[in-house]
């Protein structure tokens, strides 16, 4: 499951952040996962939970924001929503479709005291 | 934003370095914040999950470019043929460039004792409990390696369809390796793979009379991923089809050896 290597990633930018930064805990973890990346959430937060044990983020709260799929349909010329990386363009059914958003794989923020 | 007060001056950016500690002094207003709380407040980070592996993937890739060297890294599920594979073209093209290989699997180094015998050079990565290999594994087998100024390097992956396509390792691509014995569904069915994936080689092709595979719908699935991705059908048992693979590779290497020099 690499949603574990990635959640120990997650752990690693909180601790390089927090070096040097005024604050004891941090409380809130945000993340912005994209539909069409490589990560499920509900494995993301099964791995966050074990990885935090006895750290700096130890209890600490994971939001995750979901980022839509988005693609550029080349037989209808215009942007739309991909649910996911098998799906058809939602208006001409084709397959031409290249993705456009939706990979986002990132820490966004925490919450620190 | 800070809890205690309301001010906005807690949303400090941090990209890479610390960022600059949280003061409370720059308002024209004045307050003071309870002796001995922390406040709360939100530190801004906007760093990608990958980033620490995708520099470490970039690192690989710019020392493997100065030296010319050609790395793929192979990925399949487990018992696709990729070390039958690998074993055979690194006899093949052996004479004409020097072959180097990471094996990656969980346990032992029967893979790499496999590859050792056809003379390639070859350093097994055992990765444990691990289900992919990752950029640093990569940089360290390399390191061990040292692979030659214009030579091959195969990184055979951890056999799964899944967790590999996250990881840059610094390759130069991606190649798929799905046998005839699978269904032909599997694009579909792990499409992040075959999305990330330059090249796929539909391996076992002597098996074709004797199962349901379908190599055209199989095609059109990848493709429907990936509208790019190329493909070669071959066996790697009876060597039907390995010249055209060894001239994919053979392209791939004069394209990074002509960048190098």
């Amino acid at each position: 499951m690499h949603e574990m290597a990635l959640a120990e990633g997650v752990l690693q930018i909180v601790e390089d952040t927090i070096r040097g930064q005024n604050c004891t805990r941090v409380t809130a973890i945000r993340l912005e996962i994209g539909a069409l990346s490589h990560v499920e959430p509900d494995a993301m937060r099964f791995c966050f939970d074990a990885v935090i044990r006895g750290s700096v983020a130890e209890g600490a709260r994971l939001e995750i924001d979901t980022a839509p799929g988005r693609a550029w349909c080349h037989n209808c010329g215009h942007e739309v929503a991909l649910p996911s990386l098998i799906a058809a363009c939602p208006d001409c059914g084709g397959f031409q479709v290249q993705v456009t958003g939706g990979q986002e794989l990132r820490v966004k923020d925490m919450e620190v005291n | 934003m800070c809890t205690t007060c309301g001010c906005g001056h807690g949303d400090v950016a941090v990209e890479g370095e610390a960022a600059l500690p949280h003061h409370h002094h720059h308002h024209d207003h004045h307050h003071a914040h309870a002796p001995g709380i922390s406040p709360t407040r939100i530190i801004e980070i906007e760093r990608d999950i990958l980033s620490k592996n995708d520099h470490l993937a970039w690192h690989n890739r710019d020392d493997l470019a100065r030296l010319g060297v050609l790395a793929l890294n192979l990925v399949s599920s487990p018992g696709s043929g990729k070390t039958t594979l690998l074993a055979r073209t690194a006899a093949d093209l052996g004479t004409r460039r020097a072959v180097a290989v990471i094996e990656g699997d969980q346990q032992t180094s029967l893979d790499a004792d496999r590859i050792r015998e056809t003379g390639a050079r070859a350093v097994q990565v055992n990765t444990g409990k691990g289900c992919h290999l990752d950029a640093d594994m990569v940089g360290r087998a390399i390191r061990q390696l040292q692979p030659e100024p214009g030579s091959l390097l195969f990184i055979e992956n951890v056999g799964n369809l899944v967790c590999p396509a996250a990881f840059d390792l610094g390759e130069a691509a991606k190649v798929v390796i799905l046998s005839v014995t699978e269904g032909e569904d599997k694009p579909l069915k792990y499409p992040d793979m075959f999305r990330a994936a330059s090249c796929m080689v539909l391996n076992k092709s002597d098996l074709l009379p004797y199962v349901p595979f379908d190599v055209e719908k199989c095609v059109e699935y990848a493709r429907r991923i990936n509208p790019g991705i190329e493909v070669l059908q071959l066996s790697a048992l009876t060597g039907d089809g390995l010249g055209d693979w060894c001239a994919w590779i053979e392209r791939q290497a004069s394209a990074i050896t002509a960048k190098a020099s």
